[in-house]
Formats: C-alpha cells, sequence, structure tokens
C-alpha cells in the first residue's frame, strides 16, 4: 500500500509532532522513504521517525478488505448505532474537526486517550484558576524552577535542553544559576545538574504526598501557625529551604505533568500547587506551566473548547454538547455499558492500545499498531506532521505549531477517513 | 434604506443583488429571479463590530473555565447547524449563528496575541457566516519594547509593525495597557502614562505615539486601537484625558472608554467622568471610541491586561480566575464577573456608558459595543440599542437602578433619543469607514451584499433582535432571526509593505530566544483558506 514515489530529500526546522514540546528544529533526511533523525531529535523522535512501516491493507474482522468497504463498513456501524464513543483522538487540528463534527452528526461522545491527565486540570481550572506561563517565557526570565511529581524529561525528553540550560535569554543573563527543584519520588534528576555542576535540589516525597507538603509550604509562606513537629529534620529543612527560594525567585515557575499523577483526587494536589503560586504572586512573579496533552491532547482539549464549549469528555446524543468529566470519560462509558461503538484514534504514537469492549471496535491507527484484539474494522493510516501537513497544540495550549510533510504515504488520513465516512451518513 | 455613507436617511429605494455584489439597475433585458417585497421595512447594510473578542486563547479559557454558563444555554443541532453552546463565552459556531441572526455580517476579534495567531485564525474558521478580521497585539512585546528602548528608527519600527501584519493576517494594531503587560511579569503592579517600565525604561506614553505614528506612516486604515492604561480605576478619566493629549493629533481608537472614564467624587470615591470624556472626545476629532457598555447580570472579562485583570481577581464570581504570562510577547487575564443592578459601581458604570453615547455629538466617531464579553454578552446588543433610541425606557430602566447611583447620574436629565439613521452610522458606516472596508457597510453599488432587513417595530430590542432578512453576500443566511443557510464569510487583513531585511533580524532574534521559528511563526495565506472559512479578503493601505 505504500506509495514508492519517495523524494530523496534533507528536511530542515521539521516540527516533530511526537510529544507536545513540538520541537520545530529537527532535520530529517527522507532516502527513498526512509527518514533518518539527522539533528535535534531526541530518542523517542528517533524511535517514531525512524520507524519502518509495515505495509498492510484496511481489515475488516481480520480480513483484507479494500480502503472503499472499510469506509462503507465504518459508516454501517455508525449508522446503525445508537451511542458511538470517539476515543484515543491521537490525530491533528484537522483531523479533530473532523472527528467532532461527525461526533455532533452521530450523537457520540467524544473523550481522548490522555484525558485522564488533562482532566484533572481541567477540574482545577473551573474550580479555583490558576496563574500560568509558556516556554518562551520560561527560557528567558525564569530563575526558579520546581518540578512537581515529574521530573519532565521522561516524558518531554528535550525540556531542560531547550528552556532551562539555554544558553541565550533575554533576562535573565545567568540561565546556568537557575535554581532547580524537584519534589516527587523516583524522578530522573540528571537533567537537573546544571551545566556547571550545581545540584538540583530534591524532596522525596511520594506523589500522593505531594499536597500535603505544599499545603505546609504554603501555610509557612503565609506565615500561618502550623505544627511542624511531625516533620523530620531532614524534612524541615527542605521545607525552609524551599520557603527561602520562592520567596525569593523574581520569576520562578512550577511544573506539573497532570498524566504522572496517578492517584485518587490528584487534581487537589494540582490545586494546592496552584494556589499556593497565586499566593506568592502577590508579592513576586511566578507561573505554572502543565506538561501534558501528547498525541494530540492539548489541540483536543482547545477544538473541543470551541467547537462545543467543553474540553473533551462531551455527549452530543441529545442533539447538543452535554459535559460530565467522569461519567464521560472512555472508562467508565465502556465500564457502563454507555457506548455502542467505539471508534479509536491513534495516527501518532504505534504503542497506543485501543481498550478492549465487547461492542463494535473501529481502530484508525499508526500502520505498526498491535491491538491484542481483532478490531471489527482496522485501518492503518499516516501520521501528522510526517506524511501529511496539519496543525498541533504545545503543551502551554497557546502556541500552535504548522506541521509538515517529510514522507509520502501510501496510508489515508484520519481527516480523509472521517470525511468519507461523514458524507455516507 | 438608511445608507449614511451615501447620505441616505429614510428613503425608499430598490437593491438589485448580482453575484454577492449590490449593483446598479440592470437593463430591462435582464432577467431578475427573485424579487423581496420590502415595503415599510428598514434596510441597513449588514451590521459591523470592531471589538468583540470572539476567538483566540482567552476566549477559549473562558470556555473550558465555564461549563456551568454553557449548561444553562445549549444549542441544538439541526438539518443545516452545529450544535454548540454557552451564554457568555458561546462556542464558535453558535457565534457565527447568534451574530448573523442579529444582522451583524462583519466582526473584529480586537486582541489577538501574535504568538497565539494561528489559534484565532483556527477558531475564527469555525464562526461560519460573518466576515472576520483581528487586531495584532503589539506594546508588550519584548521584541518592539527592546526597538524602542534602544532608540531604533522609525522606519525599522515601521518594518516591525508592518511585518507582524503580515505575518498574523491582522487588519490593525491594537495596545494594551501599553509596556504593562509587560511590566507586571517584573512585579510591577501599576503603571501610569508616563510611568517607566522598570525593565525597559520605557512609558506608556512613548509607546503609544510610537506605535500610532507607525500605523499612519503604513496607511493602516483603522487607527491605533487602545486599550489604555489603569482600565477600571477610579480616577483614571485623568489618565484618559492625558492619553487623548497623549495622541498628539493623531488618530487614536480608545476601545471600551466606559471603562476609562471614572471619577472619584462621592461619598464612595467612585463618580462619573463622562461629561469630561465626552467633552474631550467632541473636541479632537483625531480621538474614535467604542463604549464597552455594561448590561446587568453574569458575564466573563477576558483581557491581555493581566496588571489590571490581577487587581481586579478579587471581585471574581464565580470565585475563579485565571492569568497568563505569555511568551514574552502579552499576557492574558480571564474573571467571570457578575453586574449587579442593585450595586453602586456597576448602576453607575451602566450609567457613564450610556451618558457617553448620549453625550458625544458625533456617530461617526462613537462605536456601539459592550466589548463583548466584558461588558455584557454581545445578544444584548439590541436591548442596548432601545436604550439608546427610547428615552422612556431608558428612564424606566434608570429606576430599576441602585437609588444613589441613579440620582448622583445626569442619565435621567439628557433627551437625546439616537434616530434609525444614527444607529446605522454608528453600527455599519462608522465602522467600515474606521476600518478602511472598502465594500462593506453601505447599499451603493459595488458593496457585498451583506443586508439586514428589519421590521419597523416601536419596540426597537425586538425590531434589532429578529430582521426578517439578513443577507450575507447575496445570501439569504437568516430569517426572522434563524438561520436558514450557512456559508463561510471572509478574513479581511491587510498586506503593508516593509523592508524585508527586517526578516534577517527577526530571524536571529526568533533562533535565540524564542521556542518556535521564525517560518512557523508566520501564518501564510494559504493556511486561513485550507482551515476552511471561505477566503481572504486583502484590505488596501491608505
Ligand atoms: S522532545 Fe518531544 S517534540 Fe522534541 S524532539 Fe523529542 S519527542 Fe519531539
Ligand atoms: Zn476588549
Amino acid at each position: 500500500m505504500n506509495s514508492a514515489k519517495h523524494p530523496d530529500k534533507i528536511h530542515k526546522e521539521v516540527p516533530c509532532p511526537f510529544c507536545c514540546l513540538l520541537c520545530d528544529d529537527l532535520v530529517i533526511q527522507n532516502r527513498a522513504g526512509i527518514l533518518k533523525v539527522r539533528e535535534n531529535g531526541c530518542s523517542r523522535a528517533i524511535a517514531h521517525y525512524e520507524q519502518v512501516q509495515p505495509e498492510i491493507q484496511p481489515t475488516i474482522k481480520g480480513k483484507v478488505v479494500t480502503l472503499k468497504d472499510a469506509i462503507l463498513h465504518i459508516s454501517n456501524i455508525l449508522k446503525s448505532s445508537q451511542h458511538p464513543l470517539f476515543s484515543g483522538l491521537g490525530t491533528d487540528v484537522g483531523g479533530l474537526r473532523s472527528t467532532l463534527q461527525l461526533a455532533d452528526k452521530t450523537g457520540a461522545i467524544v473523550d481522548h486517550m490522555h484525558s485522564t491527565g488533562l482532566t484533572r486540570n481541567m477540574l482545577v481550572l473551573q474550580d479555583l484558576g490558576w496563574m500560568m506561563t509558556t516556554l518562551t517565557e520560561i527560557k528567558n526570565h525564569a530563575d526558579l524552577i520546581v518540578f512537581a511529581g515529574t521530573d519532565a524529561v521522561s516524558g518531554y525528553p528535550r525540556f531542560f535542553e531547550r528552556f532551562i540550560w539555554n544558553k541565550n535569554a533575554l533576562f535573565n543573563k545567568n540561565t546556568g544559576g537557575r535554581k532547580v527543584f524537584y519534589i516527587g519520588e523516583n524522578l530522573d534528576t540528571r537533567p537537573g545538574i546544571s551545566p556547571d555542576g550545581q545540584q538540583p535540589v530534591t524532596v522525596q516525597c511520594k506523589h500522593e504526598d505531594i499536597g500535603e507538603f505544599i499545603a505546609i509550604l504554603h501555610a509557612t509562606l503565609a506565615g500561618d501557625k502550623v505544627n511542624l513537629e511531625n516533620l523530620s529534620g531532614k524534612r524541615l529543612k527542605e521545607l525552609k529551604l524551599l520557603a527561602y527560594h520562592l520567596t525569593n525567585a523574581r520569576y520562578g515557575v512550577l511544573v506539573w505533568a497532570p498524566g504522572e499523577m496517578d492517584f485518587p483526587h490528584a487534581e487537589l494536589t494540582i490545586q494546592a500547587l496552584c494556589e499556593m503560586v497565586k499566593f506568592i504572586n502577590r508579592s513576586t512573579r511566578f507561573g505554572c506551566l502543565s506538561l501534558g496533552g501528547n498525541d494530540g491532547g492539548v489541540s483536543a482539549v482547545n477544538v473541543s473548547t470551541w467547537q462545543s464549549g467543553y474540553p473533551l469528555r462531551v455527549n452530543f446524543n441529545n442533539g447538543y454538547p452535554e459535559y460530565d468529566p467522569s461519567r464521560f470519560s472512555t472508562d467508565n462509558v465502556l465500564k457502563n455499558n454507555e457506548a455502542d461503538a467505539l471508534v479509536w484514534i491513534s495516527s501518532f504514537d504505534t504503542n497506543t492500545r485501543p481498550p478492549k469492549a465487547d461492542i463494535p471496535v473501529i481502530l484508525l491507527a499508526t500502520p505498526a499498531t498491535e491491538p491484542d484484539f481483532t478490531p471489527d474494522v482496522f485501518i492503518p493510516v499516516c501520521t501528522p506532521g510526517v506524511d501529511h501537513a496539519g496543525y498541533l497544540f504545545r503543551t502551554d495550549s497557546v502556541v500552535s505549531l504548522p506541521l509538515k510533510q517529510v514522507r509520502v504515504s501510501g496510508y489515508p488520513s484520519v481527516k480523509h477517513i472521517l470525511d468519507c465516512v461523514s458524507g455516507l451518513i | 434604506m438608511y445608507d449614511p455613507i451615501h447620505g441616505i436617511n429614510g428613503e425608499q429605494r430598490n437593491i438589485y443583488i448580482r453575484d454577492g455584489f449590490i449593483t446598479t439597475k440592470p437593463a430591462t433585458s435582464v432577467r431578475i429571479d427573485r424579487n423581496y417585497d420590502l415595503n415599510d421595512m428598514i434596510i441597513m447594510a449588514g451590521a459591523i463590530d470592531i471589538h468583540t473578542h470572539i476567538g483566540g486563547g482567552k476566549v477559549n479559557i473562558a470556555r473550558m473555565m465555564l461549563p456551568e454558563d454553557h449548561r444553562g444555554d445549549p444549542v441544538a443541532r439541526t438539518a443545516i447547524t452545529r450544535s454548540g453552546s454557552g451564554y457568555t463565552a458561546p462556542s464558535t459556531f453558535a457565534t457565527g449563528y447568534r451574530y448573523a441572526e442579529m444582522g451583524y455580517t462583519t466582526c473584529i476579534e480586537p486582541a489577538m496575541l501574535p504568538a497565539n495567531a494561528r489559534h484565532a485564525h483556527m477558531e475564527m474558521a469555525d464562526i461560519p457566516i460573518i466576515d472576520k478580521g483581528a487586531y495584532a497585539l503589539l506594546g508588550n512585546d519584548d521584541f518592539f519594547l527592546r526597538m524602542l528602548a534602544s532608540g531604533k528608527d522609525r522606519s525599522l519600527i515601521c518594518d516591525y509593525v508592518s511585518w507582524i501584519i503580515n505575518a498574523t493576517k491582522a487588519i490593525g494594531i491594537k495596545v494594551v495597557n501599553p509596556g504593562g503587560i509587560s511590566a507586571f511579569k517584573f512585579n510591577q503592579r501599576k503603571l501610569d502614562l508616563d510611568e517607566t517600565n522598570s525593565h525597559y525604561g520605557v512609558t506608556p506614553r512613548q509607546i503609544l505615539i510610537t506605535l500610532a505614528r507607525a500605523v499612519r506612516e503604513l496607511g493602516i486604515p483603522h487607527p491605533l486601537h487602545v486599550h489604555g492604561c489603569n482600565l477600571g480605576v477610579p480616577g483614571n478619566l485623568l489618565t484618559t484625558l492625558d492619553t487623548i493629549r497623549a495622541a498628539e493629533g493623531l488618530p487614536m481608537h480608545l476601545a471600551h472608554i466606559q471603562f476609562h472614564s471614572y471619577g472619584t467624587e462621592g461619598d464612595r470615591k467612585f463618580s462619573s467622568g463622562s461629561a469630561h470624556i465626552a467633552e474631550a472626545v467632541n473636541a479632537n476629532s483625531n480621538i474614535s471610541i467604542d463604549v464597552g457598555q455594561i448590561l446587568f447580570g453574569q458575564t466573563v472579562t477576558a483581557s491581555g491586561d493581566t496588571m489590571l485583570q490581577y487587581a481586579g481577581h478579587r471581585h471574581a464570581h464565580p470565585n475563579k480566575w485565571v492569568i497568563m504570562d505569555i511568551e514574552c510577547d502579552a499576557g492574558c487575564g480571564v474573571v467571570p464577573f457578575k453586574y449587579r443592578d442593585k450595586s453602586f459601581v456597576n448602576a453607575l458604570q451602566w450609567t457613564i456608558g450610556l451618558e457617553l453615547f448620549l453625550l458625544v455629538n458625533d456617530p461617526w466617531r462613537i462605536f456601539l459595543t459592550t466589548d463583548h464579553p466584558n461588558g455584557a454578552p454581545f445578544t444584548s446588543y439590541p436591548h442596548l440599542i432601545r436604550l439608546l433610541m427610547d428615552r422612556s425606557f431608558r428612564n424606566d430602566m434608570l429606576s430599576t437602578i441602585h437609588k444613589q447611583a441613579a440620582a448622583v447620574s445626569i442619565l435621567g436629565s439628557l433627551d437625546r433619543e439616537y434616530s434609525l439613521y444614527e444607529i446605522a452610522i454608528m453600527t455599519r458606516a462608522a465602522p467600515a469607514r474606521s476600518l478602511g472596508l472598502q465594500n462593506r457597510g453601505h447599499l451603493g453599488a459595488g458593496a457585498a451584499a451583506d443586508i439586514t432587513v428589519y421590521k419597523n417595530l416601536k419596540n426597537r430590542e425586538a425590531m434589532f433582535a429578529k430582521p426578517v432578512y439578513v443577507f450575507k453576500d447575496g445570501e439569504l443566511v437568516a430569517r426572522n432571526g434563524k438561520i436558514i443557510k450557512v456559508i463561510n464569510g471572509s478574513t479581511h487583513i491587510l498586506k503593508p509593505e516593509y523592508d524585508k531585511g527586517i526578516e534577517k533580524t527577526l530571524k536571529n532574534y526568533f533562533d535565540k530566544y524564542h521556542t518556535m521559528k521564525l517560518d512557523h511563526f508566520k501564518i501564510n495565506d494559504d493556511e486561513i483558506v485550507a482551515h476552511g472559512n471561505g477566503n481572504i479578503i486583502v484590505q488596501s493601505c491608505m
């Protein structure tokens, strides 16, 4: 199915769609359809770009069919479905627009594969709000960076290289002197060592205990009476050190990754972080950054919000959008048998797995995807930013980048498939 | 017919539409496909909103944070329209339908952050029917402030301003709290007109005059669009008067001036500055304004002015708010707010806006806005028009607000009632002229057939809420306040000239300091078309 026509070419300034940092300085070589990351790609980018694409065909229940028949079959499943669920949603802005249009038409529920993390943030935003900052602001201004429950690099490999240990900065002339703190456990803190060897400070803490630690820190900053007797000497020292640096930062940044705070009511921990940052802003400047929303997650939140009014977990079944961040999660919808067909979309990462479900499953995923069951329909799709142009939002939800095509693929795009299906319904 | 650009004030005429445009009377041999009998009806060009926050990052944050706003106002899908939701911060489709249903055919997003421009255009692509445009925000961005601080040549600054308009696909330049959004990032909490930004050592006055000059030198039709210093601060009427002087006679548009017209008189140290402001506006023909009228009820304030939105967060209702520093470029603040008619301050804000409408003489220089959604959602325009056209209705409303506010206001003594001709000026002819939209806002041959037809009802609110017919580009898109056909509007942009040499400097700057490449920051014409929002219309510079 792969087209044989491959221009041999070096592509410069290529935006990488494989995490929500969207680094746009990659140099990619295309030699006879085989991609090689020549410059600036992290290991994740290399793994994705350089993965050899298997040549496979669309299938219905495992049997090879034409693309046309597969599309027809999808439209038949959706026509007879009362409550479809569109999830995964690993696609670009164009694909998301088509998804939402079809969801509106078919009365579907819409969710994203990473929405568990994204929803934690939304609950905080919808309850008390926050004070945020963006990547360029951090790169040029920050003098203190606190990572809570994340080391950034495990999920977003070039974070330190691009935004913390950058040589040039507009306002902070001594980026090497940036203070780095970690709060959490099992974090890779090595990237936090400054170019001239300054060690970061790590507050060892279970992720579910971060909220409590922050509450004590916040109270300490506020000068409230706090009972510190239960704290160990080490913890007390860390608390005082952190309190000192938070107060004396000129432009501090607090980073969390909602997807990595995987415990019940993690949104309350995020809220504690946000409320502390609000408090610090009474006397100095401080901003938050959330790291999350790979696989088009940040784009999905944005497109869903501007089109429906709600940031995902939206149900169009009554003819208008209804929002319930708990009931309309993919897990709950499947568990409660609220859907009778599932469309799972994943056009970036081959390692994502569609959930198993006892309903017809339509899989629009990268050709190397290996589901551990036989979906009713599987159409291998091409990847935005590799096989076709498009747009994605970055983790800060402000900047969106134009994706480029660096390879010619014989696989259809998610947008193409969904628009065809839409035309048949 | 009311067509102020041609001086037509309530005359009976025929209009001919051909291929989306208004045309002269065709030869008798030409077959007319369709006739609309508009006897006894009021005909105006499609209305134009020059300042309405309809698309981009802060609007989307407002939507995200207010599910309660949307639950009460669901919009069901129909055979031809998409579903949506939202009262104060409606979804994109609902925004397009509601504007079109009210007879509005062009809307300008007033605060497009260059760093967020692509997002703004993507959202606006999903606003159907109406034409769109946007002002790019400058005056808090590092590149400009750096140039200003280092005394860079005027022509270089012009090149940069022009480059921004080209790169972000804008139709004008807006400045919000000049230098103040930047100053807030350096922990300054207020910035008066002659106070210096601590990092760059430049003042709002310098920023204003520099940008106003650049706008004029580039021939950008719309004057520099200014959201001044000290928004919402009691006593800011003095800042506003100083700002008018700071324009030094150059064209300048003062946005949502109601929020900048406050005195400090009285027991509560909060009073109306409308008389002073109106006097200054009347005396300075280089100044135009839009009002930013507040109307009572729940809304959400969304602004680039982080400094004052932060200060205002204590009044958030419900109690949640967002402040964001953005990309060494600008910022945004979103604070939900409820205006109460029984609050002295809110009631006085209501009277101040109306006083300004009635005291400013020249309808060509004052535009009807609520600074949607900051003062009220745009769907309250028909109510606002009735307040302007119907003195007894206005006085009835005045009698229901906070007693002391009503007592100190001069509103009750103002007899003026806007005529249909004046409404046509302030909502069509004047905005089109101010924006430089050549073929919009009038009904002469060559104009786009954006036409709104009303029943001549005594209740002006009912009349303006549901026009009988709305034509967009010659297509009948709404009938009796309901969408009957969905088309895509166009995006109006400018392409002022500039010396391409500036891109060299900018490329180096982006490579060193930004987190995206210069080429990716720039938006191509193709992108806007590819997003699906019809086509691009390049308006000409003067
Ligand atoms: S950090 Fe993320 S965006 Fe950057 S190269 Fe790696 S995967 Fe791509
Ligand atoms: Zn505004």
